[in-house]
């Protein structure tokens, strides 16, 4: 197929949509932590594209796309680039390419959660260079590059198990290994500044259009459609979110942007292949799961900082699950379960729990061999006058 | 009357605030300040480059009381404030001539 200059405007469009995603991150997560922690909540966004930038160009697209061993992960044909080129299939191979890295960078940023406020940072470049060759390249391949889960048929439109139930379960297995931040649970760690997070919900849930729509990879109406589908969830989510938190007390602006986030998430693998009637219930559930996931988390005294874990974890499983219930044949070509296609439910299931299972696990291992070589954490000392200082030798006092 | 100016540390302004609540004071004025006592600060080693944190974020709580009620404070915000460690905070008590009230005209001279 040529180059089709619509799809190409489009989709070079999307990408730098996905990009302004991952400051986005960096200003979700700032106004959530201390004010001595700001520069290096939104700096380690900026750090975590940087790095997959360089190295998705040398190796991770290839291990990704390249020609399939094993259902695993991808050869090494792709190695620096070499015949990724401005022909394609629709679209210039290099704008797949990076359409792709945008992605890859996004969900390193999401990961930062569950290290907030004590990470090291030199320990984060190593740790987040072995995280995203080890753990994302290969569950992209899965999905999206050849690999077994896209033989066995599950469908994750645009990233629901390989960006969220990685990112979300891998900050679990981070905060599990790194641990709480000091004085967690003795005194309040409010956030600082509301109006950053809602900016940087603001940026997501702007962002997110490139992200599903684009993921059609055309310009046409299933990229419509996923678009129109992703703002109804993100707009159920948010207002189930902000009506359950409202039983509680009062109806928190950070809670309903939250909820609008975990819309977002779990109709991501659903957007190509579900009704609006469909995303209504998707994004409602999304909301209620996730609030319900981080009160667990509270309860549970669990120090995964900024909910990555409740929010893109519960929510990513969520969606891949409604993915198999509600896919209907009308919009994306494959039935769900409602539709009388319970087979496709199974296959969700198993693709969303190994992911699930790989992701923690393999953070897991990363993360406590990092720690045992260099150290994930700051020292007492360091982590007191907070991460801007003691990281970056800078202060938003000026 | 006695002027008591606590200088604690941010995290524990919520504790200390909370015992001193029980105790039945709760007229106060709460001030974030920045400082240094005798530690000079925190100065934090990495390899081959030093980072000075010379001045450190505190909080400033003032409360201005009856003479007999200062000990009291000053075992409360004590008890609730400490850690052990360098920069827990100082407590100033000193002699307060007039206190003169906005809203009514009440004045206390003693």
């Amino acid at each position: 197929m040529p180059i089709d200059s619509g799809d190409t405007a489009f989709i070079l469009i999307c990408t730098a949509l996905v990009m302004l995603m991952t400051p986005g991150v960096g200003l979700f997560y700032g106004g959530m932590v201390r004010k001595k922690n700001l520069i290096s909540m939104i700096a380690l966004a900026f750090i975590a594209f940087a790095l997959v930038t360089i190295q998705w160009t040398f190796v991770g697209y290839s291990l990704a796309f390249g020609s399939d061993i094993g259902g695993f992960i991808g050869g090494l044909d792709f190695l620096g680039l070499n015949g990724v080129g401005m022909e394609g299939d629709g679209i210039p191979d290099l704008l797949f390419m990076v359409f792709q890295l945008v992605f890859a960078g996004l969900t390193l940023a999401i990961l930062t959660s569950g290290i907030a406020e004590r990470i090291k940072l030199s320990s984060f470049i190593i740790f987040g260079l072995l995280w995203t060759t080890l753990v994302y390249d290969p569950l992209a391949h899965w999905a999206w590059g050849g690999g077994w889960a896209a033989s066995l048929g599950a469908l994750d439109f645009a990233g629901g198990t390989v960006v969220h139930i990685s990112s979300g379960f891998g900050a679990l297995a981070l905060a599990l290994v790194i641990g709480k931040r000091a004085g967690f649970g003795q005194y309040s760690m409010e956030p600082h500044n509301i109006p950053m997070t809602l900016l940087g919900g603001a940026l997501l849930w702007f962002g997110w259009f490139g992200f599903n729509a684009g993921s059609a990879l055309a310009a046409n109406g299933l990229a419509a459609s996923a678009f129109v589908v992703t703002n109804i969830s993100a707009a159920a989510g948010a207002l189930a979110w902000m009506g359950a938190s409202w039983i509680n007390g009062k109806p928190s602006s950070l809670g309903m942007i939250s909820g609008g986030i975990a819309g977002l998430v779990a109709i991501t693998p659903a957007a190509g292949f579900v009704n609006p009637m469909a995303a209504i219930v998707i994004g409602v559930v999304a909301g209620l799961l996730c609030y319900a996931a981080l009160l667990f988390r509270v309860r549970k005294g669990l120090d995964e900082s900024l909910d990555a874990w409740a929010i893109h974890g519960m929510g990513g499983l969520w969606g891949a699950l409604a993915t198999g219930i509600f896919a209907t044949a009308a919009i994306g070509g494959v039935d769900g379960l409602i539709y009388g296609n319970p087979g496709q439910f199974v296959i969700q299931a198993i693709d969303a729990f190994v992911a699930m299972g790989y992701a923690f696990g393999v953070t897991f291992i990363l993360a406590k061999l990092v720690d045992m070589t260099i150290g994930l954490r700051v020292t007492e000392e360091e982590e007191y006058v907070g991460l801007d200082i003691s990281q970056h030798g800078e202060s938003i006092r000026a | 009357m006695k002027k008591v100016e606590a200088i604690i540390r941010p995290e524990k302004l919520e504790q200390v605030k909370k015992a001193l609540e029980e105790k039945g004071f709760f007229p106060m004025t709460v001030t974030e300040v920045r400082g240094r006592g005798a530690q000079k600060g925190i100065c934090l080693q990495f390899r081959g480059k030093k980072i000075e944190v010379d001045l450190i974020p505190k909080v400033q709580i003032d409360m201005v009381v009856p003479d007999s009620d200062v000990a009291l404070i000053i075992d409360t915000i004590r008890a609730t404030g400490r850690t052990g460690k360098n920069g827990d905070g100082k407590i100033f008590v000193s002699h307060v001539e007039i206190v003169a009230g906005v809203r009514t005209d009440e004045m206390i001279t003693e």
